[in-house]
């Protein structure tokens, strides 16, 4: 470009400024259209639990973790602690809105679902909530992917999704991975 | 200038002898995570390794590296000594002291915590002791860049505020903001903690309070290289700045955008609501805005250069450019990496799209590839520029100079895009050892290889680069011409400018605004409705 004077200079300025505003506005707009028309936001559901009573708490003791189906509603519950999670092996079956719900007794964890967008922090005080359907069957890897302590490398759990007809709940709604 | 020299070399040298340890410290902490057998390989040395590595590259090599290099900056773009450089050597021995202090727990594998401060996991008090005195000793030298700017603008009233100065005294500002937040969580939630005066911590709070420094604190390390892009690139390679007042804009953006975005750490938190996020995030868009500007300004300040040179057509004018010299190489595989670092971090901040990368392979990808890839190749490049005029000898053989950025450039893609790829696969991080035996893991691992093929790469770089500074200190190659000014005039250099683009009264009250609209509830949330606390968990 030629460049015989200072206006010259301002006004290819100006012509740059524009090309980055442009991309910027494109970036953004993607991003706010995403989160308004396909509603895709990041887990914030801002909710408390006493981590120092999580176990005595009514959602978090023992009898009701894992997955359970209420009506047309699927919720699965999990602990995350040092170091494993609580159950190591939880049902969902494939093609259905499922509820994820987690906590934390101790540290900070995290989980990531392999091969989805499953993601969120498990942060001592927090009930963690997220929700997904997953589209594929098989036995997916859940790890805790936030450093916790000397055997955050040993703390990881399984997704068993399964096809809709082979997700059976009993009696109380539960629906536990079958043993091996 | 004997005594600049001594104080800019010092602070050079510490820097760079805690980035070799680093360096060495990521190649065997990749051979660890790898299907090949590692020595000495378990869960402890792993995290203490990594912990050592973080804290040594992120506060020690950048803390020391902007000190030196600002001192130098004020001194020789100013043209004026130093004010107070007794201060100066105070602050260096703080530095220094809280380094080696915090070096001490590390050691110990008391404060195996990496270099996040993520309570309720707490290492030993001294720990953070020690990184405390390494940050009063950079506000002792953010004090003496703005007594320095102050100074030289009392004397030169109405005159432009040279551009590195500028930058320099931004980059002051800037970090006197970002350390707020981490200076208050290790002051009033962690220390107490670490000592044992509290048994229970809000989570939540100690979080934002960290996010509040995480993101603004990358931009005090990268500073820098925005100094030697504008004002050392265009000179080396035998050009003109194509505009000064791109560069000013450039630092004053980077001071007001770099603050209010850090919560975009926290997308995928339970203790913050859309809201917040959202509105972050769309300030984090922002950021983009001064490295678009850069990439503009420095481009057209390469190819006048590249056309004085003889070069011709649409592109002709880059095949003419001094590539020979280190400066010019730097920045343009500075510019070529960001490209790709730059690119990762706009996905990372998309919101909703964070799912799919957060807290694995691919955000160590991305930030090494900007640290790696921007920061420390400039950091470089002005070793390279600065060191003869310190030492006062020239370098006996620049082509190892020109090997060694290579180097570095080419081990940090190797590094960084397998683990791009293995993070979108759902690789996760801080892993002292994958379980090779599950079949999708067992399938990353030959890109785990690669990576580790890049590391060490990089390793030898870094080595390469320390002889190659040892070289500049014992050359039998005539002595070099002190007192050369490095720093690129301006096609149009500035006359008068306006009070906004030559000091910091406007932008640190948009700064106080928006950190207010950006974090003042998030952060009055945790006292307004108390989340309950967790137990503190002391790693000693």
């Amino acid at each position: 470009m030629p460049i015989a004077s200072e206006r010259d200079v301002i006004r290819s300025e100006l012509r740059w400024g524009l090309i980055t505003a442009a991309t910027v506005g494109v970036i953004f707009i993607a991003i706010l259209s995403a989160a308004f028309a396909w509603q895709m936001n990041p887990p914030s559901n801002v909710e408390f639990i006493d981590p120092k009573t999580l176990h005595l708490s009514d959602e978090f003791t023992e009898a009701n973790l894992g997955t359970q189906v209420q009506g047309d509603a699927i919720a699965i519950r999990m602990i995350a602690s040092q170091f494993a999670f609580l159950p190591r092996c939880v049902v969902a079956p494939r093609g259905r809105p499922v509820t994820l719900r987690l906590a934390s007794p101790d540290v900070i964890h995290g989980i990531l679902v392999t091969g989805t967008n499953v993601n969120t922090m498990v942060v001592p005080g927090y009930i963690s909530q997220v929700h997904t359907t997953f589209t594929k069957t098989g036995d997916l890897l859940m790890p805790c992917h936030e450093f916790c302590g000397m055997g955050h490398s040993q703390m990881w759990a399984t997704v068993r999704v399964v096809e809709p007809e082979a997700f059976k709940a009993d009696a109380q709604g539960k629906v536990a991975c079958a043993q091996p | 200038m004997r005594s600049l020299e001594r104080l800019t070399l010092a602070h050079l040298w510490t820097g760079f002898v805690a980035f070799a340890i680093a360096c060495l410290l990521g190649v065997w902490q990749m051979w660890v995570r790898s299907p090949l057998t590692a020595p000495l390989s378990t869960p402890d040395r792993y995290y203490q390794s990594v912990t050592a590595h973080g804290v040594s590259m992120a506060y020690l090599l950048t803390t020391f590296f902007v000190m030196g290099f600002g001192y130098y900056v004020a001194e020789t773009s100013l043209a004026r000594p130093l004010p107070g450089k007794r201060w100066a050597w105070i602050a260096y021995g703080l530095g220094l002291t809280g380094g080696l202090i915090a070096a001490i727990p590390i050691l110990l594998n008391q404060a195996t915590v990496l270099y996040t401060f993520y309570p309720p996991l707490t290492g030993s008090a001294l720990f953070y002791l020690g990184l405390v005195l390494v940050v009063v000793a950079s506000w002792i030298w953010c004090a003496q860049m703005l007594v320095a700017m102050a100074q030289w603008k009392r004397s030169h009233p109405g005159q432009a505020v040279p551009l590195a100065m500028f930058g320099t005294t931004a980059n002051a500002v800037m970090w006197l903001w970002t350390t707020v937040g981490v200076a208050v969580e290790v002051l009033f939630l962690i220390l107490p903690a670490a000592v044992g005066l509290t048994e229970t911590i809000d989570v939540g709070l100690s979080r934002t309070l960290f996010s509040w420094t995480l993101h603004a604190i990358v931009y005090f390390w990268l500073i820098p290289a925005y100094i030697a892009f504008y004002t050392m690139a265009p000179e080396e390679a035998g050009g003109r700045l194509y505009s000064d007042t791109m560069g000013r804009l450039t630092f004053v953006l980077f001071l007001v955008y770099s603050l209010p975005v850090g919560m975009h750490h926290l997308f995928m938190d339970p203790e913050h609501s859309t809201g917040f996020k959202f509105l972050q995030m769309t300030l984090t868009v922002l950021v983009a805005v001064p490295t678009f500007l850069t990439v503009f300004t420095i481009s057209a300040s390469m190819e006048i250069a590249g056309r004085l040179r003889g070069g011709k057509g649409l592109f002709g004018w880059i095949a003419t450019l001094p590539w020979e010299r280190p400066m010019v190489l730097a920045t343009g595989l500075a510019f070529f990496m960001l490209w790709f670092g730059g690119g990762g971090g706009l996905i990372n901040m998309s919101f909703g799209m964070n799912a799919m990368v957060h807290n694995t392979s691919w955000v160590t990808a991305h930030f090494h590839l900007i640290f790696g890839g921007t920061v420390v190749i400039m950091y470089f490049a002005i070793a390279y520029t600065i060191w003869p005029k310190l030492t006062g000898w020239q370098s006996p053989n620049i082509s190892l100079q020109r090997l060694q950025i290579w180097l570095w450039a080419i081990g940090m893609m190797v590094m960084t895009l397998p683990w791009h790829w293995t993070g979108l696969q759902g690789q996760w991080r801080r892993i002292a050892a994958f379980d090779y035996s599950n079949p999708l893991i067992a399938s990353w691992g030959p890109w785990v290889i690669v990576s580790l093929i890049g590391g060490i790469i990089l390793a030898v770089s870094a080595l390469l680069f320390v002889w190659n500074l040892v070289t500049l200190h014992r050359s039998s190659s005539p002595r070099f011409a002190v007192g050369e000014v490095p720093y690129a005039e301006a096609v149009h250099p500035p006359g008068r400018l306006p009070a906004s683009l030559n000091g910091f009264g406007l932008w640190n009250v948009i700064v106080a605004v928006l950190m207010l609209l950006a974090y003042g509830y998030p952060i009055a949330q945790f006292f307004i409705d108390p989340p309950p606390q967790a137990v503190v968990h002391r790693l000693h």
